[in-house]
């Protein structure tokens, strides 16, 4: 109990100094540029907030988040592109449709010149295609194995299509040149910082709604079927149904920064949302600890401003480095950075956590991380 | 009639192509629960253990026959290496699995791309296998007949080894019941590093015949990777006629899609397909029977 003491308030007073970082001194020190790469990396955490859930807690691996990121990125580009050239062309044709397509906006285009539209869009579309997929394999229980690998194919699926359709989708280039956000000009540095602003409020809000899930009922239950699927639904719960949840939360969230990500960067193309991208999300939530509360962003922004710093001075050395973080992490520290006090033996000696215990395998106590979220987990046996 | 041939033999020669890919995918896949996406990548081994072959014998056909059993060599010891080194370690993760072996497959691509550039090289096919053969008035290269030959080989060398030799026994006892196969005197340790080598080495196979069709690049792995499990995941896990009919229905099902379609609308097609079919047998075409509740 003293323990959830402290973590309640810690989890407080620490939510208090990342509002006031993120929200105050960030903005009033750090140079516009850097403000804006900060932003892009916000967004990335944004996505590793619901991985964390879906994956850390709930044991889904979801490997095809960039497909969610995707749809609200290109939702966003898509309206933003209309609202541009009705501001500025006139024409109110995209410049590239003249360029590649027929000089006519395609239909499924239009419901995005509307701005409410296209916020309700960024929101449920991705919420409705992770509802499709949810239910379609947690219901008929289709192994997590599967799960993982269907979820790789649609974004493979999803990367092939947007190439496919140069006319509509701006191929394998994807669509930039913004100029305005809903009627800011985004040349104005004062409207950047409020982008900004947006996405490190969004990132607070969802690390809000995480902490509440997570000490919630169906956070608990989440953990449970992670470790004991069929223990739960022998209980008179239904798994898929809470599998379901938490993987259109963890699709909402990737499509919000999606969006964000948009006007923070100024281009979405396919090679953010394909396979090897959406797996990339996956590599900081692991460092970070993917049980974890904070783990997850703090391992995605890590992760993010690392491959800024390096990959274009270094491209191969960073490659590599990718590579060997993931063979590392995953192999031999799948607790993330978030169990090495444990590890450390500061307790008892405790085994590397087994998020996804195959069906036979003895149940393994999942790692606690005292510094990020003190109830982290309810080990499977606790012999005390 | 001819574009029907035509069109069903691209499906054929497609689904050929996803089986040789396949085969030491379902196999490792089967034995271990280990997810393995260096697979893509140890295809990639093979074709460019073709190209280095080809460089030293410079006799297309002679190079070509050298360059199946070094394929196979190639990509069985990657795998024996990546198996011992990482996965062995990981078995109660099989989740987890798959990210360690990403992390690998992102090695292997860079250093595919610092030892043969980031530019595609192609490996000259023997003259005896340009050209093609009349059937029906459709013509059909023979390449791709080349590969589905090949494919069919490979797989009834794994049904023989499978079935008709004391190590198939034993592979096949340890995917039945692990635990029950240890206490028998089985050594699944053994047992593992020879799947995983004999999976890995058909990945290799893999690879060289697909440079009969197209040029080799560090990206040649990840072209295949995500259809070939997906035949994989239809098929049923561990189930090599699973795999077989899978795969041929997804290669005649995609050349068809494309066909009607674009090939990026018949990707989307494909993966709808499988999910459809996902709902009425989750567990695949055919599925062990056990009495285990996942």
């Amino acid at each position: 109990m003293r323990g959830l003491m402290r973590g309640r308030l810690g989890t407080a007073a620490g939510f208090a100094l990342g509002a006031v970082l993120l929200l105050a001194v960030a903005p009033a020190v750090l140079p516009a540029f850097s403000l804006a790469l900060l932003g892009k990396f916000l967004c990335f955490a944004i996505v590793a907030v619901g991985i964390g859930l879906a994956w850390g807690r709930g044991g889904m691996l979801t490997l095809g988040q960039g497909v969610f990121f995707g749809l609200g990125a290109y939702i966003m580009a898509m309206h933003m592109k209309l609202a541009d050239a009705s501001l500025f062309g006139g024409s109110g044709v995209p410049d590239f449709m003249s360029l590649y397509g027929s000089g006519e906006v395609p239909g499924w285009w239009e419901p995005f010149r509307s701005p409410a539209v296209t916020l309700l869009a960024v929101v449920l579309i991705p919420g409705l295609v992770a509802l499709v997929l949810g239910l379609a394999v947690f219901k008929r229980r289709v192994k997590g194995a599967y799960f993982a690998i269907l979820s790789q194919a649609l974004a493979a699926a999803f990367a092939v299509f947007l190439i496919g359709q140069q006319a509509t989708t701006g191929g394998s280039n994807g669509l930039s040149g913004f100029r305005s956000f809903f009627g800011f000009d985004l040349q104005d540095p004062n409207n950047k910082v409020m982008v900004y602003m947006i996405a490190a409020a969004v990132l607070l809000l969802s690390l809000a709604l995480a902490r509440q899930l997570m000490h919630s009922r169906l956070g608990e239950l989440l953990v449970a079927v992670r470790d004991q699927e069929e223990r739960v639904r022998f209980l008179g719960y239904d798994p898929a149904t809470i599998k379901t949840v938490i993987y259109v939360v963890a699709a909402v969230l990737a499509g919000i920064a999606g969006a964000l990500f948009v006007p923070l960067v100024g281009i979405i193309s396919p090679a953010d949302v394909g396979v090897i991208p959406s797996i990339a999300f996956l590599i900081g939530v692991a460092i970070g600890g993917r049980a974890t509360l904070l783990g997850p962003v703090l391992g995605a922004v890590g992760i993010a401003a690392a491959q800024s710093g390096l990959s274009s001075t270094f491209p191969s050395f960073w490659l590599y480095f990718q590579g060997l973080l993931f063979v590392l992490v995953i192999g031999f520290m799948p607790g993330g950075l978030a169990s090495l006090p444990s590890l450390v033996g500061r307790r008892r000696k405790t085994r590397a956590p087994a998020p996804v215990p195959a069906a036979p395998a003895p149940p393994a106590a999942p790692a606690t991380s005292p510094a990020a979220d003190e109830k982290a987990t309810v080990p499977e046996e606790a012999r005390r | 009639m001819e574009l029907l041939i035509g069109q069903m033999f691209a499906g054929l020669s497609l689904g050929s192509v996803l089986l040789l890919a396949a085969l030491g995918l379902s196999l490792t896949f089967g034995q271990m629960g280990v997810i393995n996406m260096a697979h893509g990548e140890f295809m990639m081994a093979g074709a460019y253990t073709a190209f280095v072959v080809q460089k030293a014998i410079s006799d297309a056909g002679v190079s070509l026959l050298v360059s199946i059993p070094a394929g196979f060599l190639v990509g069985g010891v990657l795998g024996l290496v990546l198996e011992a080194v990482l996965l062995r370690r990981m078995y109660h993760r099989p989740l987890d699995t798959l990210l360690v072996t990403f992390g690998a497959a992102l090695i292997l691509q860079q250093a595919a791309r610092d030892i043969f550039g980031a530019p595609s090289v192609d490996v000259r096919a023997p003259a005896w296998l340009q050209g093609n053969l009349e059937v029906l008035g459709a013509p059909i290269p023979l390449t791709r007949l080349i590969i589905l030959a090949l494919s069919l080989l490979c797989l009834a060398g794994l049904i023989l080894l499978l079935k008709a030799t004391p190590l198939g026994r034993r592979i096949r006892a340890v995917v039945l019941n692990r635990d029950l196969a240890e206490t028998s005197g089985v050594s699944t340790r053994r047992s593992d590093q020879l799947t995983f080598f004999i999976g890995s080495g058909l990945a290799g196979v893999a690879g060289v015949a697909v440079t009969l069709i197209g040029s080799t690049s560090p990206y040649l792995g990840t072209n295949y990777i995500v259809d070939a499990f997906l035949v994989v995941v239809a098929g049923g896990i561990g189930q090599i006629k699973g795999a077989v009919i899978a795969a041929f229905a997804l290669g005649v099902l995609q050349s068809v899609f494309e066909y009607s379609t674009t090939a990026s609308i018949g990707k989307v097609l494909i993966l709808i397909v499988i999910v459809v079919f996902l709902q009425l047998r989750p567990q695949g075409i055919f599925s062990l029977k056990t009495r285990s509740l996942a």
